[in-house]
């Protein structure tokens, strides 16, 4: 029931917004927020499975669509429940952030900003695999209109192209999905799109071929949406146009729905093929970590400077999964929240730059630590929390996945077997550097540095409220909340790794096996080879 | 054979209905009272609301099993989700009468002239073309089959005619009836062919000849790829496609609406009832389809949905967009059709036309609910910041393109993912990738529906709209867009309704399944 709630509670309050006068609607909306918060913080401290991968609520949902046995089942286990802790946080920050920036269509605004809201939640509560997709694809409404409605001046556009690039991405994977409910049914006997079930059959019954297409069928949705490289272009544009809030919830909530996808499903569905394109999974990963932080060194715009640093992080977040052992997909998760805490923070903080003076460009602006000393200060914070200073969040994440990356060698300890090794460690490492030297450099740059003030004609804003010239009082009670979480995860991440452990061991509970047995046909398909070129050449 | 006259015209009584509705309204429409006329579309709704719940009452499996029937159950679906969309159709040709022509009548300023008012006449061929397609699922043989088709088809070459005065709508009937006369031919050559390789015409006693062998014959294959080709007029499929963009732009817009789901329908229909009389059925065990005529199908769905994606990507015009959306929106449910009836394909493609039917409604609704100086809308830069004057078209218009993308938790969706069962069930596994990219690459047309009327702001062009008079098109829009949104909340009821050619169809149609049929 409680998760019903929690599904709900988002949606009554955007028809509450729709139905209520225009000039409430921020506040039902905070309202609204802070109840989803509350439902979900009685949610976990309900929740009985900290240390355990089983989910809850243990119990049937009503099917939807007998014929093909979708149910509405909601779970959460460890995983989802601190991925539903930081989606309800986040909300309540984006909403509140939003209130002097948006002043146009304001009741729209606020509800397409609940239902997001009930999307993210639905996709990561979801045990059935269709369910998963609803709320995965349904964010892409309101996110479309949030950018297209509320953007910068390109914003249409950026709305379209992300809307096209995750759609086309997405609806693959709805065949990879189908695919192995069908080829599960004529096995079975009967339909069902539940995780579990399509997770146990597929990962036991379907040939290396098979697991090899469905990985990939998957992996191309999510790595659109998380995204990889070369499929990246859309996010920095939608970063870039979208309202800050918009830019908060895409980074904080909808990338993580690509990440999520890959550990939930898309990793334990196919073990043959998550061990087979582990390592060029892992290339590609590396070579946006650094592509991503190459481009961020000539950006001048300090918003689109942040989304591509988000390309970098996700980089190194995907290569800790794709190390396939528990600590770098613990690394992997723990990033999730933290890139989701410290973006956040950033592309917050950027958008109370941006309704100040006007501007992102990092050469108008400088100096600002004399004029705004308290956003400077949060600034220099989340700037340090999201190059992985030690003792913030970041570094956690960092360490764990780079870890899991060096020990993930063919005849690893950990007794999880795995395809990189510490040359994908090392080159990662560069990629890392590059990352602290932009964060700083643009730091250094708007914060220090030229006392510059962008000329503008409207001093403080030309929509009613007058912003005064530094943080106020709830711009810094925004901030706070996550500022903590960064630092609390930073000094004592041991119960969050904790409550990660059992589900991620249930996830990779295949792995060794299938890495050993790609490992060995590798090695054959190799002696094949070399016997082969042997009779060849005398 | 086996069964009696009577009760075969028992089978009969809802078109029966239509076809009386069709004398009365016709004669009604001729009134020179006001009055009347004005009844004339009520008239006509509740002669499709009577046969639809003739349908219920008296399409019960054992009546239907006796009939000589390919798929006996067929009719019941079918039957019942022409009479619901013809109802919604009617509404939106409310909104299309010729009105300042009525008002001089009514004033006594014009001499009371029948053939302009648009009426009786235009009512009564609506229902005669129901009628027609409804007739296609309770044929029993080839001949039956033909006139059926035939009594659903010629009834549009005039409404595309006689729709609109305007010169375009003349040109659109033209080519409408020269292409149909067309395809015409070529469908009897196939049905003649069928008929050379099995000796019979009678469709049980067709699948029985196939069964022992006629199927190998090259006169039989030769048949059923005719038929699928000239069924591809209907449907608007691929290489039969070219005139839907012109008909569809030249015709009212009432008329458009008709025509992308009757004869799409129709087409439909008489496709699975050929189809499961040369052998691919469920009942036939193992359900078969020539080799060359499942390639040939397999091609002409991939290239029907492909090119209507791809011809959608490039239009101005509202209308010609949505003629290439249908076409794409065929080739989705031939892939239902090419998966067979053994996978639950042929089950798929009738939910998915159920979908697109009500999906459908709600957008044509939408725009004929619009209009600027008594003339209908056309171009995409009316749609801008449509959402100021005229919001609840702007809001059907997005429900009712984001469920054609195939948008969760829409009604679209869940047509689009039986669809993709069917197709990958029978191991159809690059067809339902072309489906699906296809799907992708309709978003960036059907987004401008979305985008258009909410998102950018109104233009010059869009402060001159007015809503039409009537305002039934905007009902239908919006109860076809409510049910977009919430059907789904009964999908287990519409999928049994619609389960009618798979194999356990018949024991499934018990008398408790056929009341929730729509």
């Amino acid at each position: 029931m409680t998760l019903w709630a929690l599904l709900l509670a988002p949606l009554a309050t955007a028809a509450a917004i729709c139905l209520a006068p225009a000039r409430t609607a921020k506040w039902i909306a905070t309202v609204g927020a802070c109840t989803a918060t509350a439902i979900a913080v009685l949610a976990a401290l309900q929740f009985p499975h900290w240390t355990s991968e089983t989910f809850w609520p243990d119990e049937r949902g009503p099917e939807i669509f007998e014929s093909l046995g979708v149910t509405f089942e909601l779970g959460l286990d460890g995983v989802s429940m601190l991925m539903v802790l930081m989606t309800v946080l986040l909300v309540v920050v984006s909403v509140i952030g939003s209130f002097t920036a948006v002043t146009t269509r304001e009741r729209e605004y606020y509800a397409w900003f609940m239902v997001l809201e009930s999307c993210v939640l639905l996709a990561f509560m979801a045990r059935d695999a269709v369910l998963f997709y609803l709320g995965y694809e349904f964010t892409l409404i309101p996110m479309y209109f949030l950018i297209a409605i509320w953007g910068g001046p390109d914003r249409r556009p950026a709305a379209i192209k992300f809307f096209i690039f995750t759609f086309l991405a997405s609806v693959v994977m709805l065949v990879g999905i189908v695919y192995v409910a069908s080829r599960r049914a004529e096995h079975v006997g009967s339909w069902s799109f539940l995780i579990p079930d399509l997770i146990s059959y597929a990962s036991t019954q379907l040939t290396a071929q098979e697991q090899f297409w469905t990985f990939l069928a998957l992996m191309i949705a999510f790595a659109v949406k998380t995204p990889f490289f070369p499929v990246h272009s859309w996010l920095p544009l939608a970063h870039d146009q979208a309202p800050t809030a918009g830019s908060v919830i895409l980074a904080g909530a909808l990338l993580k729905l690509g990440t999520y996808g890959a550990f939930r499903i898309g990793l334990p569905m196919a073990p043959l093929g998550g061990a087979e394109l582990s390592q060029f999974f892992a290339v590609i990963a590396i070579l946006g970590i650094i592509a991503a932080a190459m481009i961020c060194w000539v950006q001048k715009d300090v918003k689109k400077l942040v989304a591509y640093s988000s390309v970098s992080h996700m980089g190194m977040l995907m290569l800790g999964m794709f190390a396939l052992n528990p600590i770098g997909v613990q690394g992997s998760l723990i990033y999730f929240v933290n890139h989701g805490l410290s973006t956040g923070g950033l592309f917050l903080l950027i958008g109370m730059i941006y309704e100040r003076h006007h501007t992102k460009d990092m050469d108008q602006l400088g100096g600002l630590a004399r004029t705004m000393p308290v956003w400077s200060s949060f600034m220099i914070f989340f700037t340090l929390s999201s190059v992985g200073l030690p003792g913030l969040n970041g570094f956690i994440g960092e360490v764990l996945c780079l870890w899991g990356c060096f020990t993930s060698e063919h005849d690893a300890v950990s007794g999880y077997p795995g395809m990189l090794g510490p040359w994908f460690g090392i080159i990662a490492i560069v990629g890392l550097i590059l990352g602290a030297l932009y964060m700083l450099r643009m730091v250094g740059a708007i914060v220090w540095g030229t006392p510059k003030e962008p000329h503008h004609p409207h001093d403080g804003g030309d929509h009613g409220t007058r912003l005064p010239r530094d943080m106020s009082p709830r711009e810094i009670g925004i901030m706070l909340p996550l500022a903590a979480c960064c630092l609390l995860i930073g000094l004592y991440p041991k119960p969050i790794l904790e409550s990660m452990d059992p589900a991620v061991r249930a996830a990779l509970v295949r792995y060794p096996d299938a890495v050993e047995k790609v490992l060995a046909e590798r090695s054959e398909a190799e002696a094949a080879e070399a016997s082969a070129q042997g009779t060849v050449t005398p | 054979m086996s069964m009696p006259f009577a009760e075969r015209l028992v089978l009969l009584v809802p078109e029966m209905v239509l076809l009386a509705g069709a004398i009365v309204v016709s004669v009604m429409g001729l009134s020179s009272r006001g009055i009347v006329r004005a009844i004339v579309p009520w008239a006509t709704i509740a002669a499709l609301a009577g046969s639809l719940v003739a349908v219920v009452m008296v399409h019960r499996p054992e009546l239907a099993a006796s009939a000589d029937l390919p798929i006996p159950m067929l009719g019941l679906f079918a039957r019942g989700l022409l009479a619901a969309i013809g109802i919604g159709l009617v509404l939106i040709t409310m909104g299309s009468v010729d009105r300042p022509l009525e008002r001089a009548f009514a004033k006594g300023l014009a001499p009371f002239d029948p053939m302009r008012v648009l009426g009786g006449e235009f009512h009564a061929f609506m229902l005669f073309s129901i009628a027609g397609a409804m007739l296609v699922t309770v044929a029993s043989d080839l001949v039956w089959l033909f006139l059926a088709i035939e009594l659903s088809s010629l009834p549009t070459y005039i409404m595309v005619a006689t729709s609109r005065g305007s010169r375009l709508a003349q040109e659109a009937a033209v080519k409408y009836f020269f292409l149909g006369a067309m395809s015409t031919a070529i469908l009897l050559y196939g049905f003649a062919m069928l008929y050379g390789a099995t000796g019979s015409m009678e469709l049980l006693a067709i699948e029985e000849a196939m069964t022992s062998g006629a199927a190998e014959s090259s006169i039989a294959v030769l048949g059923i790829i005719l038929v699928i080709l000239a069924l591809g007029f209907k449907i608007t499929a691929v290489p039969m496609h070219f005139y839907a963009p012109d008909v569809y732009e030249g015709a009212a817009i009432s008329t458009t609406s008709f025509l992308s789901f009757v004869p799409k329908a129709t087409g439909l229909f008489v496709l699975m009832t050929v189809l499961a009389a040369v052998g691919w059925s469920a009942d036939a065990a193992p359900a078969s389809l020539p080799p060359e005529a499942g390639k040939v199908l397999w091609m002409v769905a991939a290239l029907t949905m492909t090119l209507g994606n791809l011809g959608g990507l490039l239009q101005r015009s509202i209308k010609r967009m949505l003629a290439y959306s249908s076409i794409s929106h065929s080739g989705y449910m031939l892939v239902g059709i090419v998966a067979g009836p053994q996978f639950g394909g042929f089950d798929a493609t009738l939910f998915y036309l159920l979908t697109y039917g009500v999906t459908n409604l709600a957008v044509f609704g939408a725009i004929a609910s619009i209009e600027r100086q008594g003339s209908e809308i056309d171009s995409f830069d009316d749609l801008a910041g449509l959402r100021v004057r005229h919001p609840w078209a702007s809001a059907m218009l997005a429900i009712g393109a984001a469920s054609l993308i195939g948008m969760p938790p829409l009604l679209g969706f869940w047509g689009k993912l039986d669809l993709f069962a069917a197709g990958l069930d029978a191991g159809h596994v690059v067809l339902v990738v072309i489906l699906a990219v296809n799907s992708a690459i309709s978003v960036w047309y059907y987004l401008r529906l979305i985008g258009l009327p909410i998102i950018a702001p109104a233009g010059p062009r869009t402060e001159g709209l007015e809503s039409s008079p009537s305002r039934f098109p905007l009902l239908a829009a919006v109860v076809a867009g409510l049910g977009t949104v919430l059907l789904p909340i009964m999908l287990g009821s519409l999928v049994d309704a619609a389960s009618v050619a798979g194999p356990t169809a018949i024991e499934d149609a018990s008398p408790q399944a056929a009341v929730t049929a729509p």
